[in-house]
Order: C-alpha cells, then sequence, then structure tokens
C-alpha cells in the first residue's frame, strides 16, 4: 500500500503538471511544471521525503532506463541522418565538450569569488 | 503468433529491461564509462528490430509504458535538489553564472558550427536547442522552424555523449569542486548527463538537476529572443 500511496502521489503531481503546462500561454514541459511543483511542495514543508522515498529512490536509481525508448525512435529517421551524418556528429560532439568544460570554469571561477567575499564578509 | 508476442507490451518492456541489465552487467564487469548501459541498450535493441524486421511500433507498445515514466523521474529531480537546498543557498551566483555561460556558449556555439559547414536553417534550427531537455528542446525547435525528428536525436545523442565523457573531461581538466562538476553535467547534457551525475554524487546530482532546469529555462529565452 506504501509504494502505491507515493506512486498517486507522485503521478498527482504529473498529472497537475500537465494541468498547468496545458494553460500556460507559451510552451513549457509538463515533467520540469511537475519538478517545480514538487520542490513547491517540499519546500513549503506541505510534503515530506518520507511522502514519497521509495517510490523517488526507484526512479532516480533508474533513471537513465528510462529514456531507452526515446533513443530507439532514432530507426525511424536514419534516412535525415545519413545526408548530414558527419556535420551532425562534430556540432553534437564540440559543443558538448565545450558547454561542459566552459560550465565548469565558470562556476568554479565564481566559486572562488564567492568564497573570497564570504572570507572579507 | 509474431505478432500476438512481439506486438505485445511485454515484449517492448522485457526487452528493454533485459539489454538494460547486461548494460550494467558489462559497464560493471569493464568499469569503462564508454561501455555505457544506455549506449549498450540501444546498441542491442536498434540492430536486433533492424535485422529481424520487427516493427518499431511493436516495440513501442511496451517502449511508451516505459517513456511514461521520464516525466516522473524529470519531476523527482525536485527532492534532489530539495536535499541540496543549502549548497543552493550559498551559491547562487555561481550556479546562475554557470547556467547563464553555458546556455550561452551552446547556442553560440552551435550557430557558428551551422554556418561554417553550412547547413540549412531548418537543421540549424533543430540543432540550436541540444543541449537542453527533450520537452523544452523540442518546443523550441518547433518555435523557431527545426524539424522535431532531428533535434530530439540531436538531444539524445548529446545527453549520451555527456553521460559518457564527462568523468573522462572531469579527469583529464582536473575539475576537483563537485558543484562545477554538478552544474557542468546538466547544463551540457540535460538529464541523461544528470542520470550520471547522481551515480557520482548526492551533489552532482543536485547541481546537475538545477542546471537542467535553468539552462532549459535560459535557452528558451534566448532563443525566443533572437531567432
Amino acid at each position: 500500500m506504501k509504494i502505491l500511496y507515493q506512486i498517486a502521489i507522485i503521478f498527482t503531481l504529473c498529472l497537475l503538471g500537465e494541468a498547468i503546462s496545458a494553460i500556460l500561454p507559451f510552451p513549457f514541459p509538463s515533467s520540469i511544471t511537475a519538478m517545480i511543483l514538487l520542490a513547491a511542495a517540499l519546500f513549503s514543508g506541505i510534503l515530506k521525503i518520507d511522502h514519497i522515498k521509495e517510490k523517488s529512490d526507484f526512479l532516480l536509481s533508474n533513471m537513465a532506463f528510462f529514456f531507452i525508448p526515446a533513443g530507439v525512435k532514432v530507426i525511424e529517421h536514419l534516412s535525415i541522418i545519413r545526408s548530414i551524418w558527419w556535420q551532425f556528429l562534430i556540432i553534437v560532439s564540440v559543443s558538448t565538450v565545450v558547454v561542459f568544460l566552459v560550465t565548469a570554469w565558470v562556476v568554479s571561477f565564481f566559486l572562488k569569488i564567492e568564497a573570497r567575499r564570504n572570507r572579507n564578509a | 503468433m509474431p505478432e500476438e508476442v512481439f506486438a505485445s507490451p511485454f515484449f517492448g518492456i522485457t526487452l528493454s529491461i533485459a539489454a538494460y541489465s547486461l548494460g550494467v552487467w558489462i559497464n560493471r564487469k569493464t568499469k569503462l564509462a564508454i561501455l555505457n548501459p544506455l549506449l549498450i541498450s540501444y546498441l542491442i535493441i536498434i540492430p536486433l528490430l533492424l535485422i529481424t524486421g520487427i516493427p518499431l511500433e511493436w516495440y513501442e507498445n511496451g517502449g511508451d509504458i516505459i517513456n511514461m515514466f521520464l516525466s516522473p523521474a524529470t519531476a523527482v529531480l525536485a527532492i534532489t535538489i530539495y536535499r541540496q537546498r543549502e549548497i543552493l543557498r550559498n551559491h547562487i551566483l555561481s550556479v546562475t553564472a554557470g547556467s547563464i555561460a553555458g546556455s550561452a556558449v551552446s547556442i553560440g556555439i552551435v550557430y557558428l558550427l551551422s554556418e561554417i559547414l553550412s547547413l540549412p536553417d531548418e537543421i540549424r534550427a533543430s540543432l540550436l536547442p541540444k543541449s537542453i531537455t527533450t520537452p523544452m528542446a523540442i518546443a523550441v525547435s518547433e518555435s523557431i522552424g527545426g524539424i522535431e525528428a532531428i533535434t530530439v536525436m540531436a538531444v539524445i545523442f548529446t545527453g549520451i555523449l555527456g553521460n559518457i565523457i564527462g568523468p573522462y573531461l572531469i579527469k583529464l581538466f582536473r575539475i576537483k569542486d563537485e558543484i562545477a562538476q554538478g552544474m557542468a553535467f546538466g547544463s551540457a547534457s540535460h538529464a541523461v548527463g544528470t542520470s550520471k551525475a547522481i551515480e557520482i554524487g548526492e551533489v552532482q546530482g543536485a547541481l546537475s538537476s538545477i542546471a537542467l532546469v535553468m539552462s532549459g529555462i535560459i535557452t528558451v529565452i534566448i532563443t525566443l529572443v533572437l531567432f
């Protein structure tokens, strides 16, 4: 029963997320709306982690698994990819590496500034 | 007979779990990041469907059920953020700066490379939102004239790539800070990268979740203003 309640809580949040995203005047993904709702519920104290712990741990620890069907869809689009595959690979690889490193460096840089500011304060 | 068996949702689900389990097993045995469970799953399932001629729609009867869990899995990332709320509060400046820098660089470099490689406008528009999570990327791609299928593929490729090479980049470029590591995963490779960040550590997982949400929102704003 406990797991059933937890599934109900999380699925209700997802459903609310879909409702809110449908009402919003601009495109906003319902999964992110649901995430913001859950964050709001946790920060405001309406919901405790214990209420959804087991189900969340199941989802979080198997997260990569849930992406399998989305990627298998590639089968449908093999012909488009065949015509631009090397440009596609260059852009995807270069940008992923550069964004990863730039983000890491910018964050490290600002962490140092924050540390210095805290020391002076 | 084949349709009754292979078009059953149990087929898609069982095949996915079997492929993923094998992927996790190989990954643990070899301890190589490149032999990523998600990548191995694709390398098993896609050729298997192509060779046997089992239609994608049959696989998707089960696949859609797994796909349904993507939304709850994304939603519960809020828990990892909540558990690390102290860190978020203390480092809000770094987190914001990192997200803005990551999104801007992603858009800038994709635009630049598309120009250099003289790709058609609709391909460029499809690739621009490649660093953010699938539903947001589709929304951006559609509104700036991209092709949804290419966007989805670019997003998935980006995610797997970040998931695989992230740990190598951290080692190679000596990125020591856990906050910087997590932010890099989320900003460069959205939720698929975040699934790796969670495996590395609780702090990395939380910051990666924050980065994926913030970069998503910032990318939507930048692309809608610029394009």
